[in-house]
């Protein structure tokens, strides 16, 4: 996911500083990794170093420097350009419980690779039920919905993958050691 | 003893076996998904329980009570009263309105129409589906037809729901529109909820899944063909 992106689309609104930005992100993106303000502030200065963001002055008050950013035409053009792309669809394969088990076949035992598969499964329906919890409650927003549900939706797709790679995983071990 | 029990429940069909000696403990409030590839015995397991089916070996206690031994006409007075049932495709009367379909449980159990008909609006509306009362089930969606059938299954106030795959005629918001309200309809009232579904996301709503296969409960809960062995002495792969 682009930092970077993510805090132009937020100064789209108007200018604001990074206190704020990082509020507005953690808020905005519910049960994404908080941003630290560290990388707020150090993505603010690459975008401003490229031109596209300014400083739109500065509020001094007892606390730190608070400098306020807005876009500039630049800005709202890459920000335009990056909505309007399509991502690729998955153009490797770069899941990790691909490459353990791919790994546990190459080092260890049949056994070794299916047991990481159940302990696997387990702990995806454990998680799926946890986050399906999360969108029963009634105090959960539509951006909390909405974010779970994309989880929800790779656990389902990931809990199928485990299971047919479980019926398949003994050939696949044949295949590497003839 | 409080809840739902089944010990050692058989049942053929002529000489098809569908369970193969299924015990399954399911306390009071609690949500229980009954998972397992076609063919397994899950709904079989919940005609059982539900007293739709007798065994032809084993028990099945309610609240400390052997049901499946009483006679047709009790277990389908406990139908009516403390268990309620909920299948894949509504099965609402067509003939009759939304209202007029969830009123009817209660009508039944002899409960004045007046009576009946506020507490079937009162049902369609928890259910989000106030507006289409007077409308016939032919003139709705899976969706909102589901949830009007889900209306009358609650409508008695069933301590016990049985449900049989009750989204798999639905698209995916459509059931979870479903899901979402029976699960927190169900928690509010303490409504015990057996689900049966095949697909994981489903069984994620309940709070925890027994899975079956060939008839038998499924120590692994993967569907495995084989037991693991364990890798390094007993204990390393959990059950």
């Amino acid at each position: 996911m682009s930092t970077s992106h993510v805090l132009l689309g937020l100064l789209a609104a108007g200018s604001q500083h990074g206190y704020e930005l990082k509020r507005a992100h953690d808020t905005r993106l519910p049960r994404a990794k908080p941003l630290a303000f560290g990388q707020v502030y150090a993505t603010l200065g690459r975008l401003q170093r490229d031109g596209l963001v300014v400083s739109a002055g500065q509020e001094r008050e007892a606390g730190p420097d608070r400098t306020a950013y807005t876009l500039t035409d630049q800005g709202r053009a890459a920000l335009t350009g990056w909505l309007a792309a399509v991502e690729p669809p998955m153009p490797y394969v770069t899941s990790a419980l691909f490459t353990k088990v791919a790994v546990a076949l190459l080092v260890a035992d049949l056994n070794a690779a299916r047991s990481y598969l159940v302990a696997q499964a387990r702990a995806h329906t454990e998680r799926l039920r946890e986050l399906t919890a999360v969108k029963t409650a009634p105090a959960s927003s539509l951006a909390d919905v909405v974010a779970v549900d994309y989880v929800i939706a790779h656990l389902d797709a990931d809990l199928r993958w485990l299971r047919t790679t479980l019926a398949r995983v003994a050939d696949w071990h044949r295949e590497v050691h003839p | 003893m409080s809840g739902l029990q089944a010990h050692g429940v058989v049942r053929s069909y002529g000489p098809t076996p569908a369970l193969r000696g299924v015990s399954l403990d399911v306390a009071e409030g609690e949500i229980v998904a009954v998972t397992g590839p076609s063919g397994c015995g899950k709904s079989t397991l919940l005609h059982c329980l539900a007293g739709i089916l007798r065994p032809d070996v084993g028990e099945v206690h309610w609240r400390g009570e052997r049901i499946d031994t009483w006679p047709e006409a009790a277990r389908s007075r406990l139908r009516r009263t403390e268990f309620g049932v909920l299948f894949q495709f509504g099965q609402l009367v067509p003939e009759l309105t939304a209202a007029e379909n969830v009123a009817l449980p209660l009508l039944l159990a002899g409960t004045g129409r007046r009576g009946a008909g506020r507490a079937a609006r009162e049902w369609l509306d928890r259910l989000g589906v106030a507006h289409l009362a007077d409308v016939r089930p032919g003139a709705m969606s899976g969706g909102q037809q589901q949830r009007c059938a889900t209306a009358r299954a609650l409508v008695t106030g069933p301590r016990v729901l049985f449900a049989d795959e009750p989204t798999g005629a639905l698209d995916t918001l459509g059931g979870e529109e479903v899901l979402t309200r029976l699960v927190h309809l169900a928690r509010e009232q303490g409504t015990t909820i057996v689900l049966v579904t095949h697909e994981p996301r489903i069984a994620a709503y309940a709070d925890r899944e027994v899975m079956l296969r060939d008839g038998v409960v499924d120590p692994t809960g993967l569907g495995l063909d084989e037991p693991l062995v364990p890798v390094a002495g007993p204990g390393a792969v959990a059950r």
